[in-house]
């Protein structure tokens, strides 16, 4: 629907015949538009929790230092962006500078907008001004640990983890590669959750998209080429997955889910198309092999797979297309970090609506079903059944994801 | 005095299976749809996720998702010359309440009924000539191909699992050759089949009859509906009737329409509101709306161009009653419409125990099963018989459940250490033939307003008069022999014959939740509450859905035809009603 709407906009434009200024101008809007939706904005700057007002902040972020308030990026004179120029604006994306001078936290991800060239960032510029200002009564100040609280020690972080510029293309590659390359590296910022992070929450060295964890979920290795965490996904399940999000074997929740409806399935396919061609070019070191659970173990985690996940997951852990999730060759399954599969199954899980398919299933909770050493046991037999492979979870892993649950 | 909501374009009182399809039909128009639902929300995830869906002690033996008795419940009799007594505990039908309805605990049999028995009346006096005067039976003034396109919708946006027999006029081998002619293939193949129905099957064609695999609500494979909404293959557990559906397998509103109307800025849910009364203009011309009670208790008054009544048969053959929309009927003088012509289903069973297979029953689903049509509605010669319509004779393993399922056979005592050595010896030997039989409109059967017993806002219940008509009996004791024939050569140890017709109508056993009657459909004013369209012949803005407006009840289950109707009439309304607001038949 949104894109047929992209293509009918532009259509327009091109027939029109109007005013040059005037096609320039919209045209401009219309690309700040699907930047816009690229980069996510709306879903960070939405009190999503509290039906908050589109692009006027207020959503608590969960962050490792602490907790952040999100501005009113609306062009409200007082409460939000309206006195900001278009330079204000690019040093905000650019270098992570607020207006008045003072350091933008980095749960702003200008670490990977400052990728987005100067046009691209006036776009958006031209595209928020359109949206009606609101007046705001959140006051975007944040809840900081220590030395955080005071902003210009993000000085000092940038000088860590900041590596300012636009990017670059690879001339030994594809246009479609390098498209898909811009859109993961800058308004994507695919990274921010998808590659783990140094004790001061920049990008750790050599993790890049190996998988990250924010807000106690675990985002997958995303490495699409050998070795990589999606390295069995073809580009048409990429497509398909950031489109509709659901691939056959898997389907968005959580926090991706929310990338999915807000972000992705509003882009092009062309542009999925590149970001999938990309991502299946990222190769990654070789797994080494872990050793399983012993015979006893593994027979108690098959009893409880099959008394609680077969009837969905199917024995074989083959799933069903488009529906249950595929245990066997799972990213999620399979990953270093058992974060996510833990908390699936202690509270459970629901496929994000999306306009494709508008069906949120849903896994139920285990939490009052089974104890933390049946969590273990079983999701040990997953992580060791069919053709997966991945270390042991100990018990104590799923009591202390439990009690930060339960907090 | 109630306070008033802003106006609405349409209020539908009730959110189930009507109500969804009605709402889904209605928010496309553009109208605005709000529906009031006493019950509480539901959804699968939450509700009855497979963790817990299975629980028979809480929905089985507790009647958790049905409607309380100590909130509404009514008042039963066998004839007008008792005195009704309320029932307390739900027994041979079980009204559902919440989102979703009873689509939410039904098993998913999804039978249309048959051409001729739109034209009950019509096509059994040409053929037999008149009807005795007290059997007032009448056509439901639709026919069958009026409504197939309307089928054919619903059993895609249900998934049905099934094996076409007509398609367009082409007798299709594998199907049910007596149905009527269908525009397609159902969507889904049909489940598979267990021990009982593989032996159904070789008995049945071995007796020169037609078996066929049931049209399933469980899905025998992944779907997807034209609506996006994905449903997941049946795992077989048994879990359906009584039950919601933990997998995502069976056909409810919540697994099929539900997710799509929720996103629409157009549509609107209040649960926990309880309509109390249709309102009517000052000339009693047209309904302004509803009044309902919130969870607080308190009144409001909804008021809204459309009123469309989507509870169950039950509740909106009562709620025309309180609101005194239409006569009450009375059986000493025939006159009065609203309650006439109740009508249930005939029901009996075939019991098979086996001395050395396995039946192993507890692998089923609502709507695995086998069926024979060959008795059913007109498909036989009647003449001489001395009653019209029939029966389908199936063998079905809808489940095996520990609690509610003990068969064990004639002559076991109920308790003690013979009931258990012949438990433990029968439970995975057993296997049952059912006979679902139609049920025609008498005189003396019928709804009224009981004159002692209230509900919990002090509104007097409605009152059920029924016993089974002698046209019940004479089909009951013609076709469940027929049953025990096939049963007897299916290879058991021992048959069993069970029929409810040999005694007056009990109350308290289980037999089917297909209450039909009470606000009929038909050709004028003076033979029904509402038109072939479903619309008040009274209040033309008033639509009444759901098995109500069934004449006469077939020998199959509602559902498929509740819902072609609800869709026909939803048609109706957007392509005939909304450009001229009025009657859409003029008496």
């Amino acid at each position: 629907m949104m894109r047929n709407a992209i293509i009918a906009a532009s259509v327009a434009i091109l027939s029109s015949g109007a005013a040059v200024a005037q096609e320039i101008s919209s045209s401009q809007i219309e690309r700040g538009r699907y930047l816009a939706i690229a980069s996510n904005c709306v879903s960070c700057h939405t009190d999503i929790e509290n039906d908050g007002i589109p692009w006027a902040g207020g959503r608590e972020l969960d962050t490792p230092f602490g907790v952040i308030i999100t501005p009113n990026i609306t062009f409200d004179d007082e409460t939000g962006i309206g006195r900001y120029t278009r330079d204000d604006f690019w040093r905000a994306m650019h270098e992570g500078i607020r207006r008045d001078g003072a350091q933008l936290y980095p749960a702003f991800p200008y670490p990977y907008f400052t990728r987005m060239p100067r046009q691209d960032v006036d776009a958006i510029y031209e595209y928020l001004r359109t949206i009606e200002p609101i007046r705001s009564d959140v006051v975007p100040e944040a809840e900081l640990a220590a030395p955080f609280q005071v902003r210009e020690a993000v000085r000092g972080w940038k000088l860590l983890n900041f590596d300012q510029g636009v990017f670059e293309p690879d001339l030994e590659k594809s246009d479609e590669w390098n498209r898909g390359a811009y859109l993961v590296r800058g308004p994507g910022h695919c990274a921010a959750c998808h590659t783990e992070k140094t004790l001061t929450g920049g990008d750790a060295a050599g993790e890049d998209l190996r998988g990250g964890v924010l807000e106690n979920w675990h985002a997958p290795n995303i490495r699409g080429g050998e070795h990589g965490g999606i390295a069995d996904w073809s580009e048409d399940d990429i497509v398909d997955y950031l489109g509709t999000g659901r691939a056959a074997h898997t389907m968005a929740m959580s926090r991706m889910g929310e990338v999915v409806e807000f972000s992705t399935q509003h882009l092009r396919e062309d542009d999925l198309r590149a970001i999938a061609v990309y991502l299946k070019d990222l190769d990654d070191e070789e797994r080494q092999v872990e050793a399983g659970p012993d015979d006893d173990a593994m027979r108690i985690g098959a009893w409880l797979y099959f008394d609680n996940c077969a009837a969905c997951h199917r024995s074989d852990g083959g799933g069903v297309d488009h529906i249950f999730a595929r245990l066997d060759g799972s990213n999620k399954v399979n990953s270093e970090d058992p974060t996510t599969i833990i908390r699936i199954t202690l509270e459970g899980a629901r496929a994000h609506p999306t306009e494709r398919w508008p069906h949120g299933l849903a896994m139920p909770a285990f939490s009052w079903k089974l104890t933390d050493e049946q969590i273990a046991d079983v999701l040990n037999y997953v992580r060791h059944a069919w053709g997966n492979n991945a270390r042991l979870i100990d018990a104590s892993e799923v009591a202390d994801l439990r009690e930060y649950l339960t907090e | 005095m109630a306070d008033r909501r802003s106006p609405v374009d349409v209020v539908l009182v009730g959110f189930g299976w009507t109500a969804a399809l009605m709402a889904q039909e209605l928010t496309e128009e553009g109208l605005e749809v709000l529906a009031l639902e006493r019950g509480g929300w539901r959804d699968t995830g939450t509700d009855f996720p497979t963790t817990h869906a299975p629980d028979e002690l809480r929905y089985y033996w507790r009647h958790d998702m049905f409607l309380e008795t100590a909130r509404e419940t009514q008042t039963f009799r066998n004839n007008r010359h008792q005195i009704a007594l309320p029932i307390r505990r739900w027994g041979s039908y079980l009204p559902g309440v919440g989102v979703g309805g009873a689509g939410v605990h039904w098993n998913g049999q999804t039978f249309r009924f048959l051409p001729s028995d739109f034209v009950a009346k019509t096509h059994n006096e040409e053929r037999y000539g008149p009807l005795p005067e007290e059997m007032t039976v009448q056509d439901y003034g639709v026919t069958y191909d009026e409504l197939e396109p309307h089928f054919d919708w619903f059993e895609k946006i249900c998934g049905i699992s099934g094996k076409a027999g007509n398609i367009r006029g082409d007798i299709v081998e594998g199907g049910n050759p007596f149905e009527g002619w269908r525009s397609d293939e159902y969507p889904n193949p049909p489940l598979e089949m267990t021990f009982a129905q593989h032996r159904f099957e070789a008995a049945a064609n071995g007796m020169g009859l037609h078996p066929f695999p049931a049209p399933a609500a469980n899905m025998s494979r992944g779907y997807t509906n034209p609506l996006g909404v994905q449903l997941a293959p049946c795992t077989y557990c048994g879990f359906c009737e009584k039950f919601g559906c933990g997998n995502f397998s069976k056909s409810s509103p919540q697994t099929t329409i539900i997710p799509v109307l929720m996103k629409k800025p157009n549509f609107t849910v209040r649960t926990h509101c309880e309509v109390m009364q249709v309102l009517k203009d000052r000339n009693g011309e047209r309904a302004t709306g509803v009044t309902y009670m919130d969870a607080h208790g308190k009144l409001w008054e909804q008021p809204a161009e459309l009123v469309i009544l989507c509870g169950y048969q039950l509740s909106n053959t009562r709620l025309m009653m309180l609101s005194g929309i239409g006569e009450i009927y009375n059986p000493r003088t025939g006159e009065g419409l609203v309650g006439k012509n109740y009508t249930y289903q005939v029901m009996s069973g075939v019991d098979i125990f086996y001395e050395e297979e396995f039946t192993n029953e507890f692998i089923g689903a609502g709507s695995l099963g086998m069926v024979v049509d060959d008795y059913n509605g007109d498909n036989f010669d009647h003449s001489g018989l001395g009653f019209i319509g029939g029966a389908y004779i199936a063998s079905w393993t809808t489940h095996q459940r520990p609690i509610e399922s003990h068969p064990t056979p004639e002559g076991t005592p109920g308790w003690g250490l013979e009931w258990k050595r012949a438990m433990r010896k029968n439970f995975l030997k057993h296997t049952s033939l059912s006979i679902h039989g139609a049920s025609m409109a008498h005189r003396e059967n019928y709804l009224d307003l009981d004159p002692n017993y209230t509900d919990q806002w002090g509104r007097p219940l409605m009152r059920m008069t029924f016993d089974f008509t002698e046209n019940d009996r004479r089909l009951s004791d013609y076709i469940t022999p027929i049953a025990e024939e096939i049963a007897r050569n299916m290879g058991g140890r021992e048959v069993n014959v069970s029929q409810f017709t040999d005694d007056n109508y009990d109350i308290k056993p289980y037999q089917t939740t297909h209450n039909t009657g009470g606000t009929i459909m038909g050709q004028t004013p003076a033979d029904s509450v509402v038109n072939r369209y479903l619309q008040s012949w009274e209040l033309p803005n008033l639509f009444i859905m759901g098995a109500g407006v069934f004449p006469q009840n077939a020998g199959y289950n509602p559902t498929d035809t509740v819902a072609a109707l609800t869709l026909w009439s939803a048609r109706a309304i957007r392509g005939q009603y909304l450009r001229n607001p009025g009657p859409l038949v003029q008496a």
